[in-house]
């Protein structure tokens, strides 16, 4: 479980996060969801670390993991994987290569052997034959799939998905969803995904959370959001739906 | 008094920016692999360039000193002697240090820019890796070994250089030239040449990636960040390059 308490986070004058509240269940998929601007990215940016919080608290299964020494983040940054928005694939290293990096960096496990476990989590996201592409040489949904791969690889206990359907056509964005889903039973993590996207909403969300104007407006599952009422909630579905 | 304050913010974050450099790498063996990417795209991918300038450049210094020694109480091998020691003393380490910060310095500043706004840093570190280090310390190691060698790379063909005018015209005979190259020598000139680029290939590697490292914005953060480092590295190695001369000749 990762828990988000009292978060406040301020870039300048600008109150980015303001007392965000959510707690993220292990096994289920927890949508963060929002309109463009509403802080959504810099709370998932917040809870893996990349901007440290102002106040609040940011725990990983108990585990107090915001205001941390770099050396003690970097342990329970070993059980997180995450898939950027536009991949984030090394452009110099091949496909392979992306996705052995993380076993290269932290295990002492011979060549062969992190080679085979690079192919079988590409193999697990679909892709085969694809090991010496560079990322350059692959379509963007590939590359969201190479970036998947990248992020199991080494078995995290967190899964984090920034806007993984952007930039997507309707089919590839589909086969993220089913990926999403069949990865988080498989490794029974704790998946968060930050998106915009309602029809995944609709479609993988088990909670969800809503954020507006930096704070945690709503909480729910994906049957409560099918009768909500909240006023702002309802007017970014209705948004959403209408440009869809 | 903005400027003051940006110079003093910026020196502390490099400061900070090299503690985490120098911090010890989570794994040696990926590192190694970095090392030689970098030798092969900072070192031996400015061989050619550094090659012909030093070849113009040398021929050139023989042909305008022949030219202007027009005195007859100068020995004419003079012209081989001034085209050594201006290739030993200052282009060879210092010409080739503005030239290289131009060329590796963008290039460093462009790449580490492009990784940070695509994320790819981020990714690392997420990763649980130290990205400055990661990133950053292989280049530095890089340009600390290839950079000395191509200075002596560019001192050889210089002094070709000028030996290609001695044959190719009648200012001076080979024989005067090569007299030129043995007399007065001073071996600490190359001593003195070599310890000024390490100190270049230092600043070049590193300020090139500070600026590359924390850049902000898309495209156009870029391309400043790649103006700005070749800007502050130039500076510094003429700045250095004052400093080391007083210590080391004087």
């Amino acid at each position: 479980m990762v828990e988000v308490r009292h978060v406040y986070k301020k870039f300048g004058d600008k109150q980015v996060l303001n007392d965000v509240n959510a707690i993220f269940e292990r096994g289920k998929i927890n949508l963060i969801i929002g309109q463009s601007g509403s802080g959504k990215t810099v709370l998932l940016k917040s809870i893996v670390g990349l901007h440290e919080v102002d106040r609040g608290e940011i725990l990983y299964d108990g585990r107090i993991f915001s205001g941390e020494k770099t050396k003690y983040k970097k342990q329970i940054r070993k059980e997180i994987g995450m898939v950027f928005q536009g991949g984030a694939l090394f452009d110099s290293l091949t496909v392979l290569e992306n996705v052995m990096f993380p076993l290269d960096m932290f295990t002492d496990w011979d060549y062969r052997r992190r080679r085979e476990r690079a192919i079988e989590s590409l193999h697990s996201v679909n892709l085969y034959n694809v090991e010496n592409l560079y990322p350059s040489e692959i379509s963007g949904g590939m590359a969201k799939r190479v970036a998947i791969a990248r992020a199991i690889v080494s078995n995290p206990r967190y899964l984090f998905f920034d806007e993984p359907n952007s930039g997507l056509d309707p089919v590839s964005s589909r086969l993220i969803d089913d990926l999403i889903v069949r990865l988080t039973k498989e490794y029974n993590t704790v998946t968060i995904v930050n998106t915009h996207d309602i029809s995944s909403v609709f479609k993988i969300g088990d909670n969800i959370v809503f954020i507006y104007n930096g704070t945690s407006w709503w909480s729910g599952t994906r049957q409560d959001l099918m009768n909500v009422q909240n006023k702002e909630l309802r007017h970014f579905l209705d948004k959403s739906l209408i440009t869809m | 008094m903005k400027v003051i304050k940006e110079v003093l913010y910026n020196f502390g974050r490099y400061a900070v920016f090299m503690l985490r450099v120098f911090a010890k790498p989570e794994k040696a063996s990926p590192y190694y692999l970095q090392i030689l990417r970098e030798l092969r795209k900072m070192g031996v991918n400015s061989i050619g360039i550094v090659v012909i300038i030093s070849l113009f450049i040398g021929a050139v210094i023989t042909l305008q000193t022949s030219y202007n020694l027009n005195n007859a109480l100068i020995p004419r091998y003079v012209i081989g002697l001034g085209t050594r020691d201006s290739m030993l003393l200052e282009f060879s380490s210092t010409m080739i240090a503005l030239i290289l910060a131009g060329k590796v310095g963008s290039n460093i500043a462009s790449e580490l820019g492009t990784m940070r706004i695509s994320e790819q840093i981020d990714a690392l570190e997420i990763m649980g890796i130290n990205s400055a280090g990661y990133l950053v310390l292989p280049k530095l190691i890089a340009a600390l070994i290839f950079f000395p060698l191509l200075t002596i790379m560019s001192m050889i063909m210089g002094i070709i250089g000028g030996w290609l005018v001695s044959i190719t015209t009648d200012l001076i005979t080979p024989a005067t030239y090569i007299m030129g190259l043995r007399t007065y020598f001073v071996p600490y000139f190359i001593v003195y040449s070599l310890v000024k680029m390490l100190v270049f290939a230092f600043i070049i590697s590193t300020v090139s990636s500070y600026w590359g490292f924390y850049v902000k914005g898309g495209a156009v953060g870029v391309g400043r960040a790649s103006t700005k480092a070749v800007v502050y590295s130039s500076v510094l190695i003429l700045l250095f390059n004052l400093i080391i001369t007083q210590l080391m000749l004087t």
